[in-house]
């Protein structure tokens, strides 16, 4: 009776004790003082709910039953961890970007959100977590009654212990585990006691072993000789089992709820990986390092018969220790408490957001969810009451299966069962190829056969017919020996076939399915997650009023919540008060928050019902699949741009020379205006004064004088008329009187003007055939231009016989008439500003004032034409075009 | 100066990858070390002893753990940052 009292004394001290660091770290956690909570080490240690109280205790009775065999259940999840860059580091990263809550909703969410799926994955979790929870709360009944037994107590109830356990745990769960919804905001109590009781299990094992291999025997080199002397000295592991339970190891790591729980849902900082990538497989090294001293010791000292489950118990108790017994009970409890704990809290998010809410939203409809009813508090309560009912299933199975020895089996079953996840997982993460459709035809094939063969058959629901001749009397459907394999290991054989049929109908169905438009942009961002961590499963279009929409997220996330994230995103939008816009970037930050409370499926359907959108649009598929193009597009746009940039300088650079010379012939223009007015001005003025102050001139002088400021006056209106005509034409302020002439004519004239009184004498070479043209345009602008051009080539021309020819042709629009004379020409650096005004090729010769061919310039273009200079002809040659208007069709 | 600045920033770049690409060879390294008792004889006079098996496997177990410290501690030192695939910094968001 004392051994019983002590004993649940201790338990509930121990008991209250988790609560106390569980409440402890949440009220840090929520002072802001928990910055503990965030360490690597913690979330290293609450990994260990991997290990259970299965292995606690079963390790030590698997090892006295086969040796070494108990190692593969460690090596699989050390293989994973060391492994963490090839998939733990992008389940992480995606269990991060798309609030993941469950592993249900990790594979939903990847294939499209679909339902479906994730009920399928819940359902499958159930079952495969019931029987562990079973096993747990069995471990912790039958330790305590060999416990009593051994100090000579009453015998105890063992299902009533397990139903206190049970209870006890789901109130812990509750308290701790339905906190808050979001689980985002992560379960920060229940993790440190986690934690904690990682330390203590892994603490009481090692006093266990250090007791056995130091106390007990005489150290590593004693303990060594007696393995060898023990029934289990030799190697007799078959290789299939070896490398077939290494496997399923590391898949059960992966797949399990609660590990997916510990792992993603509840990881902090995906640094902690890292750090958890060496220091887990530490502590399964540390864990299993003893389980062979243990049980080979137990083996010795226990009469036969004894359970080898039990030896890290009974060990202690029969060499009279009952402190340590005492310690390894707890750490035995730890182990099972702390499993159940976040295998509830796990599987009850997973069936409370993938089948109850679903249910109740498809039976409330959705306007009236939006209007009425508190989605917060059906979900809070869907959740407590799927704690309390998954712990009831656990605690229902271990009372119908009796406890025996059978449930001591049942973890590799379950192992088995939930491992069928893994194609579809890791298919998920790497291949986006994978579909809904292929996911769940693989997933359900996988789980078929691993029911008819390995979980029905274990309970020996089969009739012998079945196991010996086959289902119909078909020989290759026998349970434990398919298509003809006989005499293999039943739980190598079910795996065998479970997971090479599963990954095999899900590779073959999504290479033939066709993915839907969110299914394949899930897809893309699940594959390729460490390239756009802005993940993008947008709304595009308005329909949802963000009124509507703010009803529905008080209810689900609550109302000071909605407040702050409503206020915040119109405050990014630049709208005052609480309504933003309902943009698409502003609902996928709504849905992701849902997502984060009822799951991403259930969130998407919700959204989606308001906004009146079930799926994205193409737009939306392309600006996240085809990054590539994108990437490819903006380069190709910054190449453009550079270019477009390049030319623009270029063109500012010319622009900036002709500035520059412009500024400089403006000041020419000024100088050379000034110096054109000053010297007529300079003689008129002195003859004049003559005039005026000489009284002794001759009647002779008086009119020479008068004769040259007459002359010189002459040239100053010449001047000031050519500046006045040129502005006049630049302007465009000139009357153009169009009238019909002969070329030919207009030739004669314009020479016979332009040469009269010269002394050197040029002579023009024309072909006069060529000339009888008939011309509609300003005759007199156009005999002024070429009279500038010809009077130019006598008075440049530099030949020893000067001579122009005059050149006539007429192509199909135009009419272009060249003055070609024989000599030196004009400078090519010259050419391009002999144009412009006051511009002088050769100043020595100055005749003008330089503004002729300025003249001539504005002239043509104001005829509809254009003057250029033709280089390359021999000597100065300018070339006068006519447009095809100045030659109408001869009438 | 600046040409060797470049320099040093490229071999540490390419250190990191070479620390990835370690990190990614560790488990096959596990698997293969782990997979040898696959060879070992189960019965007859030259069956391995439990007592060596375990040794071995152990030994195994730590080496792969010592290495896998090792690399990621060298690859935390880098900097507080997070890695992405080609070992840059992914967008924060």
């Amino acid at each position: 009776m004392g051994a019983l009292n002590v004993l649940i004394a201790v338990s509930i001290a121990y008991v209250i004790f988790l609560f106390g660091v569980a409440f402890l770290a949440e009220r840090a956690n929520k002072r802001g003082q928990g910055g503990f909570l965030r360490m690597p080490v913690v979330y290293t240690l609450s990994l260990s709910i991997y290990c259970t109280a299965w292995t606690f205790y079963g390790a030590v009775g698997y090892a006295a039953r086969s040796g070494l065999e108990y190692l593969t259940i460690y090596i699989g999840p050390s293989l994973v961890m060391i492994g963490w860059w090839w998939l733990l580091r992008r389940m992480v990263r995606i269990g991060r970007t798309q609030r993941i809550t469950s592993i249900a909703d990790m594979i939903s969410s990847r294939y499209g959100k679909s339902n479906v799926v994730a009920a399928g994955v819940t359902i499958l979790a159930v079952i495969g977590t019931t029987p562990y929870i079973a096993l747990q709360l069995q471990s912790v009944a039958l330790s305590s009654s060999v416990f009593v037994g051994a100090s000579g107590g009453q015998d105890v109830e063992l299902t009533s212990v397990a139903l206190y356990v049970a209870i006890g745990l789901a109130i812990f769960t509750i308290l701790f585990g339905t906190r808050n919804l979001d689980v985002n905001e992560r379960h920060y109590g229940v993790v440190m006691a986690i934690a904690v009781e990682a330390v203590v299990k892994l603490f009481a094992l090692l006093a266990v072993g250090v007791f056995v291999v130091w106390f007990v025997a005489d150290g590593p080199a004693d303990i060594l000789e007696r393995i060898e002397a023990s029934p289990i000295s030799g190697w007799h592991i078959s290789g299939g089992r070896w490398a077939g339970l290494i496997f399923l190891s590391a898949a059960a790591f992966l797949c399990l709820p609660r590990m997916f729980q510990v792992m993603v849902v509840e990881n902090d900082n995906e640094d902690h990986l890292r750090t958890a990538s060496w220091a887990f497989p530490t502590y399964l090294m540390v864990m299993s390092l003893f389980v062979v001293p243990i049980a080979v010791v137990g083996l010795e000292l226990l009469p036969e018969g004894s359970n080898p489950d039990l030896f890290v118990l009974t060990v202690p108790l029969a060499t009279g220790n009952e402190a340590l017994a005492m310690l390894s009970f707890i750490g035995g409890f730890s182990s099972a408490s702390s499993m159940v704990i976040v295998a509830v809290i796990a599987v009850s998010t997973m069936v409370s957001n993938h089948i109850v809410l679903p249910i109740w939203l498809w039976a409330n409809r959705m306007e009236q969810v939006t209007l009425s009813g508190d989605v917060r508090h059906v979900m809070l309560l869907s959740r407590r009451f799927s704690i309390v009912g998954i712990t009831l299933l656990g605690y229902l199975y271990f009372q119908l299966s009796g406890g025996g020895s059978a449930l001591a089996a049942i973890g590799l079953i379950a192992f088995a069962g939930v491992a069928q996840v893994l194609p579809v997982l890791i298919g998920g993460v790497f291949w986006r190829g994978a579909t809904r459709i292929g996911a769940f035809a693989g997933m359900t094939v996988g789980f078929a056969i691993w029911m008819y063969t390995l979980l029905l058959p274990s309970f020996g629901a089969w009739s012998p017919f079945i196991m010996n001749e086959g289902l119909f009397g078909i020989l290759w459907l026998r349970p434990q020996a398919m298509f003809g394999i006989n005499g293999m290991d039943p739980l190598l054989h079910a795996m065998l076939w479970s997971i090479s049929l599963n990954t095999l109908t899900f590779v073959v169905v999504s290479l033939g399915s066709f993915p839907t438009p969110i299914e394949r942009l899930q897809g893309a961002q699940f594959v390729n997650v460490f390239d756009h961590s802005t993940q993008a499963p947008s709304w595009s279009g308005g329909v949802a009023q963000s009124e509507d929409l703010m009803v529905m997220a008080q209810r689900i996330l609550g109302a000071r919540e909605t407040q702050d994230l409503f206020e915040r995103e119109a405050r990014r939008q630049g709208v005052n008060g609480y309504l933003p816009d309902p943009d698409p970037e502003f609902l996928q930050v709504l849905e992701r928050q849902f997502s984060g409370v009822v799951g991403a499926a259930t969130a998407h359907a919700m959204v989606s019902q308001l906004v009146g959108r079930a799926s994205v649009s193409v737009q939306d598929l392309l600006a996240v699949a085809n990054e590539t193009a994108q990437i490819m597009e903006y380069s190709s746009q910054l190449e453009a741009k550079s270019e477009a940039l390049q030319r623009t300088a270029r063109q500012l650079r010319r622009a900036n020379e002709k500035i520059t010379q412009v500024s400089e012939q403006k000041d020419d223009f000024l100088s050379q205006i000034s110096h054109e007015l000053r010297t007529p001005m300079t003689s008129i003025r002195a003859f004049s004064e003559i005039l005026r102050d000489s009284e002794k001139l001759s009647t002779k002088d008086k009119l020479k004088y008068s004769d040259i400021i007459h002359s010189e006056a002459m040239r100053l209106t010449r001047l000031l008329d050519d500046l006045l005509d040129l502005s006049m034409l630049e302007n465009r302020r000139v009357k153009l009187n169009y009238e019909r002439a002969t070329l030919s004519d207009l030739l004669d004239d314009s020479a016979t003007v332009a040469l009269s009184g010269e002394e050197v004498d040029l002579r023009v070479r024309r072909n006069r055939a060529s000339e009888n043209i008939e011309i509609y345009s300003d005759v007199e602008r156009l005999r002024q231009v070429f009279i500038n051009v010809i009077r130019n080539a006598q008075k440049y021309c530099d030949a020893e016989k000067p001579e122009l020819r005059i050149k006539v042709a007429q192509s199909d629009a135009r009419l272009t008439i060249d003055f070609i004379d024989n000599g030196s020409g004009i400078a090519r650096k010259s050419q391009e500003g002999i144009f412009d005004k006051f511009v002088r090729v050769n100043a020595s010769k100055a005749g003008g004032a330089g503004l002729g061919l300025s003249i001539c310039r504005e002239v043509m273009t104001s005829l509809g034409g254009e003057i250029t200079y033709l280089p390359g002809q021999g000597g100065a040659a300018f070339r006068v075009i006519l447009p095809e208007s100045a030659t109408p069709p001869v009438q | 100066m600046s040409e060797r600045r470049i320099v040093f920033l490229e071999r540490q770049m390419y250190r990191r990858h070479r620390l990835v690409d370690a990190i990614r060879i560790l488990p096959f390294l596990g698997l293969i070390l782990w997979m040898l008792p696959l060879t070992w004889e189960r019965e007859g006079p030259s069956t391995i002893s439990t007592s060596s098996a375990t040794v071995y496997i152990f030994l195994v177990w730590f080496v792969l753990i010592l290495l896998s410290a090792i690399a990621a501690t060298v690859l935390g030192k880098g900097g507080d940052r997070e890695i992405s695939e080609d070992g840059q910094r992914p967008e924060e968001h």
